[in-house]
């Protein structure tokens, strides 16, 4: 068989000796000692008993009002006419009254809350076009088939935008009116733009194209309004026209599809320029006044206004601090019983010596 | 031996687990009854339309193999089952993933097998060219013409010379030799390397080489159809209106070797791949290790568990499309899926199986195969198992077993060529009561002899072989003093044999010996001055101190196994009549005559002693410390021989396996049954001692049983025994009625040496053990005798360097030294296993924790078979994210450095308790594979279902949600890990560091604004990234995620080592310890060599070329000589 090698001599068929052929690389082989894992357990638990003491507080100084008006106050007759997707079109508003007992102070937020509402299910995630959404025009005219079965109208017309996600857009509109004792009612001026993420509003939502003497109506041209919609895509907000088509801010929240069936989406940030709204939200009578659209009955949701004031790590969030105490706790028990077991039990270690 | 088979194509190339080792196109002919040649005639052949001498062993040409590899791809488990999800996917009712999930990873192992196959197969294309286009030199038209190997047709006649390789399979037709006798080696067909004869019918032999007389030859051969008998040949030669008979006598198969004959030629009755060469490659039975059984039934038992959440799901998914869904799809007036909840739940059944498939995970064999692969190089690259001397690198042939080489649990070795050397060296005689061979230094004391003691300096004799060395001068001295008595003895040696002399220039003697050992004593004569220079069948002719002197040879009395002896009559110039008689010991010393008289000369039982030599068969290298290490490591070594008794005891002594501080050496040589069950009964109740007789006598086997299998029993026995047992005594203890006894006292001795055995019974004890023991077991040997027990154990080792190819060609791994074995076993053996292990347990714990999310997702998405992560993350976790750091930790993980595996061998045990993988284990890392999945599913569900991002906006998307687990995830395997590698080199570094990297490199890519605005629908997580990683909230519940799933890990093994260290944790901390220190000097253990040397005497166990030299027929001499002078009865 050596013959067939080039060259001959004891040598000629060594093996180099290289540390990777021979597996001598250079190596660190760390291990598990007492010296490193003991102390280890006690500094995480210390981090975690900090961090999750920071979290508590913090979230102890935030406040969050929930309140649910899908039958509430004036809203049961409502309710029961949204029973019927026949009287979808019949305009409803009705009013809820509720209490803040404590100044939200600093940035107010509002939100819309939905229990029982499954964005999360497979074929509803899937029921959007994407490549429609950020205006080309090919799947303005031809939706993707997964929008099916919400791709086209019974006429044949392209519906834009397409798929149960846009279809089922959330469409009540909340004005909440601030009642102080003196018997005149604020309205509570809210942002409702700027409400979405940057990217979404900028690259994933964008408006098929249109110049001044080509409108967005015109651009839309051929197309339908989804079916539980009361306007088209492009005259979703009658004040703001930047608003309107693919890049509404409310449609693009509402695109961004929650995770879990209870889920809440902002609706839009107190405007504390001006009024007793520079501190933030005061206490006080309120009252919420909805043009009741969203139908819940259907399917046993609920709806609700959320008010939420924001923290470092976002809103008031009571898992987390809970979450990382316990975990402090857990391994501080744990580093207990390993020095235990190491000291009296293992006999330091003397298990290990032969 | 028989269905051995020598695979020339295997030279040049690999084995490769899945790959046929010959592919045999089936060109026969359909049920070729007789097969019909006539010689010369190519137009009349041909109708039969007979195979020409091509050979094809490759197995695609370039537009075969697309279709053909991957048909045969496709024929293995996984990567069906991998398709019959790609095409599920492909439905869009139950399509849960997209169809690149599956067919990215499927197209990458299908590559990655196909690139190898086709590696492969290019090697075998180049070694077809090779041996196809040999030479060869063929009548055609009446004239010798070149012609390349596979240009031979059958019916052709073709000249083949000295040391030439046979083209195909001929029927020999005449050769240079008288009687048409010729000379072939046969050791690449059965690893035999003696010459055997080969003689043609006398009316062909009379065509010599005549080439038109040849020409002209219209002979027709009518014989059996091919097949793979290498003994056994039928045929009919007609010619002239006359039939000769044909049998194997006659043929020449392809793969020998023509030798000592100056040409011949032959007919082509069978080529190419119908020669009996060929037709003995057939499909290589592949081993697979206990780990792949093991893997295999795991990834059922996946199988099923998938199925059963698949099954919980889909009713999952039916009571929830009653109870909500249906209100839901009401609401949203979806109505193709508002029909019926349970035809819902059979759709999600089969999503979940697309989404949940990566349980079973589809890189694991691919992965597997490259562990091994490099294993297998890094065996073949150790230097360590290098022979300089021979230039001969270890081997790993096979590339399957690696792991098993940790799990070895009994060896069985062949004795000569495998624990000694097979070269016999004449190293001390005894004549006339001095012993001559031992050096002694000035004050009289016995000098060890070593590479540098002085040799005798033999110059005064011009026809001596350089290469004999003998160290005590003291001879040569009573050679040169003409010692009658030495003379004499010499003389002897130089006339009582059965060699060939062959001398190819003057003074340049070779001698065919049929054994080393009488080659070994004629070589020590002509170098001691009485050279054997040539003989004929009446005399023999010697050279004594220069001087020509003719014996008349009267008759040769040839040795055999039952008189182990072999003696020469001869006549001296002087008119004497001599008896010379050389044998065993044993035999001899009977027939020594009592008084001292002088030499007789009848055939009488009185013998006169001329003196006794000492042949020596060197042992290997570290013999004796290999074997005393692998004892240590619990590796019980048996020997298996065809030596005798004596001889084998002796090595057994020599190499330390037999001491004489043993309790007891159990010697089973019964002739009967009945006498070979008491010995064992004896030796077993000795064994177990007198209390233990009610289980061991009587037939209460289903006691004895219960005994064998408690190991711990076993162990407790502190006495050392041993076992030799006798071939014919183990032809009866292998018996039904026997073996399980002989299995229990067998296991209950230290060393157990089977003499004297077939190299059928080999494989018998292998087999044995095999189905007892369930262990794994270990064959290794140099000879074609060793092959079928190198190809019935476990694994096989061939002993490389050596003339016979056979065992190697059988073998899965090959090495020059039996001390090699060590190496291999307790280092690349126990890191195989080692690594193979941990690889397994995190591949499995990786891949569930990582699909097991999906299930705990479907409580939460209305069992609607939504996927938890990104579509991309899916399609690359398991092949880019999370491969490279598991691999390079199954590739270069140490847990104890090579000289602390050397050094403490019980570190071996592990393995061959199974420890590292087994069930137990496997449930061990999936539970924390699932635990880890639940973890990471819900401690980011409680923390977004009310989160919200630090400037307002919702974060409890699915998007985000999904980049949080999937980040959580990669950061927590890659922890784990780092937890599970011993041994971090740069490479490790480079991986796992390098896998995050990417990992947050591809998904940065993934999430940018670029590639969406390219392929919107394909990439809708555009900027998730960006918004999700840039807060502080998605990294708290990262960091706690990781640390509630590494911390409890983390605390088991450190309980564990801390309150039960085993073996490899002490080791460990002691070699951090040394470390520390600093490196100490290595204390060598020397094995001590405390056994009484006992007289050797190794001979000759076949028989020698007598006959054939008294009969003449090898001779060259014309003359008729008739004179036999045959003492045999």
């Amino acid at each position: 068989m050596g013959k067939k090698q080039a060259g001959t001599g004891p040598l000629s068929r060594r093996p180099d000796n290289s540390a990777f052929k021979q597996q001598r690389l250079p190596a660190w082989s760390p291990s598990l000692t007492p010296q490193t894992v003991l102390p280890t357990f006690y500094i995480l638990s210390l981090v975690c008993l900090l961090l999750g003491i920071w979290l508590l507080i913090t979230v102890e100084y935030t406040y969050e009002l929930k309140v649910d008006y899908t039958d509430a106050g004036t809203c049961e007759q409502c309710f029961n006419l949204r029973k019927h997707a026949i009287d979808s079109s019949t305009p409803c508003k009705c009013t809820v009254s509720f209490h803040v007992p404590k100044t939200f102070p600093g940035d107010v937020f509002f939100y819309y809350g939905l229990r029982n509402f499954h964005q999360n299910l497979r074929r509803y995630m899937d029921s959007r076009d994407d490549a429609q959404m950020v205006g080309r025009k090919n799947n303005l005219k031809a939706p993707s088939s997964y929008c099916a079965p919400f791709d086209y109208d019974a006429n044949g017309k392209p519906i834009a935008p397409c798929g149960a996600v846009a279809n089922s857009m959330f469409n009540d509109s909340l004005t909440v009116m601030y009642n102080p004792t003196d018997g005149s009612k604020i309205q509570v001026p809210l942002y409702r733009k700027g409400i979405a993420w940057y990217t979404d509003k900028n690259v994933k939502f964008r408006n098929p194209p249109t110049n001044n003497t080509f409108s967005l109506q015109q651009a839309f041209e051929g197309t339908t309004r989804p079916l539980y919609w009361q306007r088209p895509v492009y005259e979703l907000d009658d004040i703001d026209s930047n608003n309107n088509g693919f890049i509404n801010d409310d449609l693009i929240v509402w695109m961004r599809e929650a995770a879990f069936p209870n889920f809440k989406k902002l609706y839009g940030v107190l405007n504390r320029a001006q009024g007793p709204f520079t501190e933030g939200l005061p206490a006080g009578n309120y009252t919420l006044s909805i043009n009741y659209n969203f139908p819940v009955e259907p399917f046993r949701g609920r709806k609700e206004l959320v008010i939420s004031m924001v923290t470092w790590f976002g809103g008031q969030n009571y898992f987390l601090p809970i979450a990382y105490l316990v975990t402090s706790g857990l391994i501080l028990v744990t580093a207990v019983v390993l020095t235990t077991v190491f000291v009296k039990v293992g006999k330091k270690g003397k298990n290990m010596e032969e | 031996m028989d269905g051995a088979c020598f695979r020339e194509t295997l030279r040049t190339r690999r084995r490769w687990p899945d790959v046929m080792a010959i592919w045999k196109k089936d060109i026969r002919i359909a049920l070729e009854e007789e097969r019909h040649v006539r010689a010369n005639d190519r137009d009349y052949n041909e109708r039969f339309s007979y195979a020409d001498n091509r050979i094809k062993t490759a197995k695609y040409n370039v537009f075969t193999f697309l279709p053909i590899n991957l048909f045969e791809q496709f024929q293995r488990f996984a990567n069906a089952y991998f398709l019959v999800l790609l095409i599920l996917q492909l439905i869009p009712e139950i399509s849960s993933l997209s169809w690149f999930t599956t067919i990215v990873p499927l197209v990458l192992v299908l590559a990655i097998t196909a690139v190898k196959d086709a590696t492969d197969d290019y090697f075998r294309h180049k070694s077809d060219q090779q041996v196809n286009t040999r030479q060869s030199q063929v009548l055609i038209k009446g004239k010798l013409q070149n012609e390349k190997w596979m240009n031979v047709r059958v019916g052709d006649i073709i000249k083949l010379e000295n040391n030439q390789f046979v083209a195909a399979d001929l029927l020999l037709l005449s050769s240079s030799e008288p009687y048409g006798l010729c000379y072939i080696e046969t050791a690449e067909l059965d690893g035999e390397t003696n010459l055997k004869v080969r003689q043609a019918l006398t009316v062909t032999s009379d065509l010599g080489d005549d080439v038109a007389k040849l020409a002209d030859f219209s002979g027709e051969v009518i014989c059996e159809p091919p097949n793979n008998k290498l003994d056994k040949f039928t045929g009919t030669l007609c010619w002239k209106d006359n039939k000769y008979s044909l049998d194997n006598e006659k043929m020449l198969l392809r793969g020998c070797v023509l030798r000592n004959t100056e040409w011949c030629f032959g007919l082509v009755i069978f080529a190419g791949l119908q020669t009996k060469l060929m037709q003995n490659c057939g499909r290589t039975k592949f081993k697979r290790t206990s780990i792949d059984k093991l893997m295999n039934t795991l990834v059922l038992w996946i199988f099923g568990f998938l199925i059963c959440m698949g099954i919980i799901l889909a009713i999952g998914n039916t009571i929830w499309e009653q109870k909500v869904g249906s209100d839901f799809w009401e609401y949203l007036q979806w109505k193709e899926l508002t029909i019926n909840a349970v035809f819902s739940g059979f759709l999600t059944f089969w999503s979940y199986i697309i989404i949940l498939n990566t349980v079973v995970p589809i890189s694991l064999y691919v992965s597997v195969e490259v562990l091994r692969l490099g294993h297998s190089y890094f065996i073949n690259w150790d230097r360590r198992m290098y022979y300089s001397r021979k230039a001969t690198p270890a081997e790993a042939r096979t590339t399957t077993l690696n792991e098993e080489l940790g799990q070895v649990e009994f060896i069985f070795s062949d004795k000569t060529g495998t624990l000694t050397q097979n070269i016999m060296v004449f190293n001390k005689c005894s004549i006339n009561g001095k012993t001559y061979g031992d050096v002694y230094d000035e004050f009289g004391h016995k000098v060890d002899i070593t590479e540098k003691t002085p040799c005798v300096d033999f110059s005064f004799n011009p026809l001596m072989d350089r290469k004999f060395r003998f160290h005590d001068s003291s001879l040569v001295e009573a050679i040169k003093l003409e010692e009658p008595l030495v003379q004499e003895f010499f003389r002897l040696l130089a006339l009582c044999h059965t060699i060939m002399p062959e001398e190819r220039n003057e003074g340049e003697l070779v001698y065919q010996a049929q054994s080393p050992d009488e080659g070994a004593l004629v070589t020590a004569a002509r170098n001691f001055g009485f050279v054997f220079r040539s003989r004929t069948p009446e005399t023999i002719t010697l050279y004594e101190m220069g001087q020509a002197v003719t014996y008349q040879l009267l008759a040769i009395l040839d040795f055999n196994n039952v008189r182990k002896r072999m003696s020469v009559i001869v006549r001296n110039p002087k008119g004497q009549l001599k008896l010379y008689s050389k044998g065993a010991d044993t035999i001899l010393f009977d027939r020594l005559d009592p008084s001292n008289e002088e030499l007789m000369f009848t055939t009488s039982e009185h013998l006169n002693l001329l003196g006794a030599t000492a042949i020596e068969d060197k042992l290997q290298e570290g013999v004796p410390e290999t074997i005393a290490c692998l004892t240590l490591a619990n590796i019980k070594i048996w020997v298996l021989t065809g030596d005798k008794l004596e001889t084998a005891m002796n090595i057994g002594y020599s190499c330390n396996m037999l001491r004489d501080d043993m309790n007891t050496v159990f010697i089973i040589s019964g002739h009967t049954m009945l006498e070979v069950q008491q010995e064992l009964r004896t030796a077993k109740e000795k064994i177990m001692g007198p209390s233990k007789d009610k289980f061991s006598s009587g037939l209460d086997m289903e006691k004895t049983e219960l005994y064998s299998s408690d190991s711990v029993f076993e162990e407790t026995i502190i006495a050392e025994y041993a076992l030799i047992i006798n071939g014919h005594s183990l032809a009866h203890a292998l018996e039904a009625d026997l073996e399980q006894i002989l299995v229990d006292v067998a296991c209950l001795c230290k060393t157990v040496i089977c003499c004297r055995v077939t190299p059928l019974q080999k494989a018998l004890v292998v087999e044995l053990i095999k189905r007892h023991k369930r262990a794994v077991t270990l064959a290794i040997g140099d000879g074609a005798n060793d092959v079928s027990m190198i190809k019935t154990a476990h694994i096989g080792v061939g002993i490389s360097g050596q003339e016979g190819m056979q065992a190697v060609l059988a073998s899965d791994y090959s090495f020059a030294q039996f001390r090699y074995l060590q190496r291999l076993l307790l280092v690349h053996g126990r890191w195989s296993y080692h690594r193979m292990c941990n690889f397994l347990c995190y591949f499995f714990y990786k891949n569930f924790a990582f699909t097991l999310v999906h299930f705990w997702y479907g409580f939460l998405c209305g069992f609607s078979a939504q996927t938890v992560y990104d579509q991309w993350f899916i399609t690359l976790f398991n092949i880019v994210y999370t491969s490279l750091p598991v691999l390079a930790m199954g590739l270069f993980d140490q847990d104890v450095n090579e000289q602390y595996s050397l050094r403490f061998p019980n570190l071996y045990r592990p393995g061959q308790l199974n420890q590292l993988f087994n069930k137990r284990k496997f449930f061990t890392c999936t539970l924390q594979g699932v635990c880890t999945s639940f973890i990471l599913f819900f401690i980011p569900y409680g923390a977004f279902m009310t989160a919200v991002r630090d400037d307002g906006a919702h974060i409890s998307d699915q998007q985000t949600f999904a980049v949080t687990i999937a980040t959580s995830l990669v950061i927590v395997v890659s922890v784990q890990i780092g937890l599970d590698t011993n041994y971090w080199t740069a490479v490790n570094h480079f991986f796992i560091w390098g896998s995050l990297a990417v990992y947050f490199a591809i998904l940065f890519a993934m999430h940018s604004d670029g590639i969406f605005t390219i392929f919107p629908n394909q990439f809708p997580f555009i900027g998730t990234a960006r918004n999700s990683l840039n807060q502080k909230i998605v990294w708290l519940v990262i960091l706690l995620t990781t640390v509630v799933c590494i911390m409890p890990m983390v605390a088991v093994r450190f309980i564990k080592a801390d309150l039960y260290p085993t073996q490899t944790d002490k080791v460990r901390l002691l070699q951090q310890a040394t470390r520390k220190q600093g490196p100490q000097e290595q204390n060598l253990r020397r094995v001590r060599r405390t056994s009484s040397r006992r007289s050797a005497y190794a001979f000759a166990h076949q028989q020698g070329y007598g006959e054939l030299i008294t009969s003449g027929k090898n001779m060259k001499k014309e003359e008729e000589l008739a004179l036999v002078f045959n003492m045999r009865k």
